[in-house]
């Protein structure tokens, strides 16, 4: 069975990553995500009835410490690298709009 | 002698017995690092200051005889997706072009606390996303062996820089064969640590559960006395094993007789090159010589680990560059933004190149309602398979050796158009991530004049037989020695 990714799909999960997208960049892509998913899907042969997801990978317990406070980055060294900024604070533009 | 062609044992003896200074290595290195960059490119930046600086400091360790380690003097490239404070570090992409950070990499402070000297930062696939470098978002990186070829990927630049003599060492991190793959196209010497060996705090994400840094050099001794140096716990990455760090040249000369050698039958299928499979079973007849007992093993689920690893990283992934937004650091693209959400969509779209792009839109396919189950958690499933078939095989070997790649070194350009038909030359390396195992490649022939690497791989934890393994291949060979000409 071939899946078909349409160009609605891939515009639809570019919304999903914030991540603009033009018309020929997502018809070029749901080519190529379809031809990958339907490679993919040869894990549907795989029988998984009673196994459990992986969920770790090394250590299985969980790790605790005191909740201590130690010195760390200062304000000023943190805020060095945001593109704008404005007596501290990161600055963007409106993020509650009227939508 | 050419001082940038010796391995970190010859150099650390000549500075610790005062026949050379660091200052004096780090300029021959540093020299033969922008000599053959132009056609080699191994370098997204070459430190220079820092470099002479950090020499000078060695060199009064050394005087001083205080704090010396194996490290103490030595020029090495770090791959440049490790944060290294006042350094630019970029991960080859667009939208970090300009981002130096504010803070060092836990593997970075303990190299620079070892007297290690950094000479620069290496190119790679954009976040790690790729297979030969090519999808650097800033430049190629060619093969040194072949300038038409590449170098493989991720940590391409790493591999090229060290097989190229460009440093003394080299650091490149290994998501699913991304130092073993490129290891074995350029003819050095690489290890994947087992996963939570290496501090991952500063490392930039790719894939949180498999990413691992690890060592790049010319031979299994130097490689050994990297690992040791940046191993360990570190409270900030609490994935980080708790347990000492052994001493991993002990047991390096130790005799492999009697030791069992597995190989995994399902490495060895149709589509192998000649000259690749032909340098892989010389290796094991090698090993026979050696008195180590051959036997066949089974990982019966093979073929899955390529979609495993995928469609893992896909959803890894896409959560991880999730924080390249615009607006705390990096490229930030806000013209006309009439509200935060634009800046997002445009600065991404203009700072992630395509195969980025496709990664990170597949892993929200495959995490989103409809698909999650199909995809991410059946994939989650077939992860505890691979993981058990590592287990079963290696409860009745020690030691398991394969190829690190199908073939030799392919074309620039020769698969860029066709994403799939690059994801399938990781084939023989992506599985030992998912399972957390830890995967020694090493050089071990030639196939139309170009390097075959093999990889060996161990038990969780178990670096050590791995170095011993692959230290007693290097005794009796001396493919590891054959440097290209440039």
């Amino acid at each position: 069975m071939t899946q078909t990714i349409d160009t609605n799909t891939v515009k639809h999960v570019a919304t999903l990553v914030r991540l603009g997208i033009s018309e020929e960049e997502a018809q070029k892509f749901s080519g190529q995500f379809s031809s990958i998913i339907d490679y993919f899907n040869m894990l549907n042969e795989v029988d998984t009835e009673n196994v459990t997801p992986a969920s770790d990978i090394a250590n299985a317990e969980n790790v605790l410490r005191e909740d201590v406070v130690k010195p760390s980055m200062s304000h000023e060294e943190f805020i060095k690298n945001a593109p704008k900024s404005e007596r501290g604070y990161v600055k963007v533009p409106t993020v509650l709009g009227e939508e | 002698m050419q001082l940038h062609n010796l391995t970190i044992r010859e150099a650390s003896e000549l500075l610790t017995s005062k026949k050379i200074s660091s200052v004096e290595l780090t300029q021959a290195v540093l020299q033969r690092a922008h000599d053959v960059d132009d056609k080699i490119k191994s370098y997204v930046t070459i430190t220079d200051d820092v470099a002479l600086e950090q020499a000078k400091q060695a060199d009064e360790r050394i005087a001083k005889g205080e704090n010396v380690t194996p490290l103490t003097g030595i020029p090495f490239a770090m791959k440049d997706c490790i944060s290294t404070r006042g350094v630019r570090t970029t991960c080859s992409s667009k939208i970090l072009e300009d981002y130096v950070p504010q803070y060092n990499a836990t593997v970075t402070n303990k190299l620079a606390d070892s007297g290690a000297v950094l000479v620069g930062k290496t190119n790679m696939d954009e976040f790690g996303m790729g297979s030969s470098c090519e999808n650097s978002g800033l430049f190629n990186t060619h093969n040194p062996w072949d300038l038409d070829r590449v170098p493989g990927g991720s940590s391409g630049g790493s591999a090229a820089a060290m097989s190229a003599s460009q440093a003394t060492f080299t650091i490149g991190e290994d998501t699913g064969g991304s130092v073993r793959m490129p290891a074995g196209f350029c003819n050095v010497t690489g290890i994947k640590p087992t996963y939570g060996r290496v501090s991952r705090y500063g490392l930039i994400s790719l894939v949180s559960s498999f990413d691992c840094i690890g060592p790049m050099t010319r031979d299994v001794y130097d490689c050994a006395t990297v690992l040791e140096a940046i191993a360990g716990h570190d409270e900030k990455d609490s994935t980080t094993y708790n347990a000492p760090v052994p001493q991993y040249h002990q047991n390096i000369n130790k005799s492999v007789k009697g030791m069992k050698l597995g190989i995994p039958k399902e490495y060895f299928v149709a589509g192998m090159e000649a000259g690749v499979e032909s340098s892989i079973q010389e290796a094991i007849r090698t090993y026979e010589k050696l008195g180590m007992e051959i036997h066949e093993v089974s990982l019966p689920n093979t073929k899955y680990a390529l979609p495993v690893y995928y469609l893992l990283l896909f959803a890894e992934a896409s959560s991880n560059l999730a924080r390249f937004d615009g607006t705390r650091f990096g490229l930030s693209v806000s013209e006309n933004a009439k509200d935060v959400i634009d800046i997002y969509l445009q600065t991404r779209h203009e700072g992630f190149g395509d195969e980025v792009k496709r990664r990170i839109m597949l892993g929200a396919y495959a995490l989103s309602a409809g698909y999650y189950d199909a995809y991410y958690l059946k994939a989650q499933k077939v992860r505890t398979l691979l993981r058990q078939d590592f287990e079963l095989a290696l409860s009745s070997v020690d030691i398991l050796l394969a190829p690190t790649c199908p073939t030799t070194a392919f074309k620039l350009g020769e698969k860029t158009n066709d994403p799939l038909e690059m994801y399938l030359s990781d084939i023989y390396v992506v599985a030992t991530n998912p399972a957390g195992v830890p995967a020694l490649a090493l050089p071990c022939g030639f196939s139309n004049n170009m390097p075959v690497g093999m990889q060996l791989i161990g038990k969780h934890l178990d670096e050590q037989t791995l170095f011993q393994v692959g230290n007693a291949y290097q005794q009796v060979t001396d493919w590891h020695k054959q440097q290209p000409n440039l």
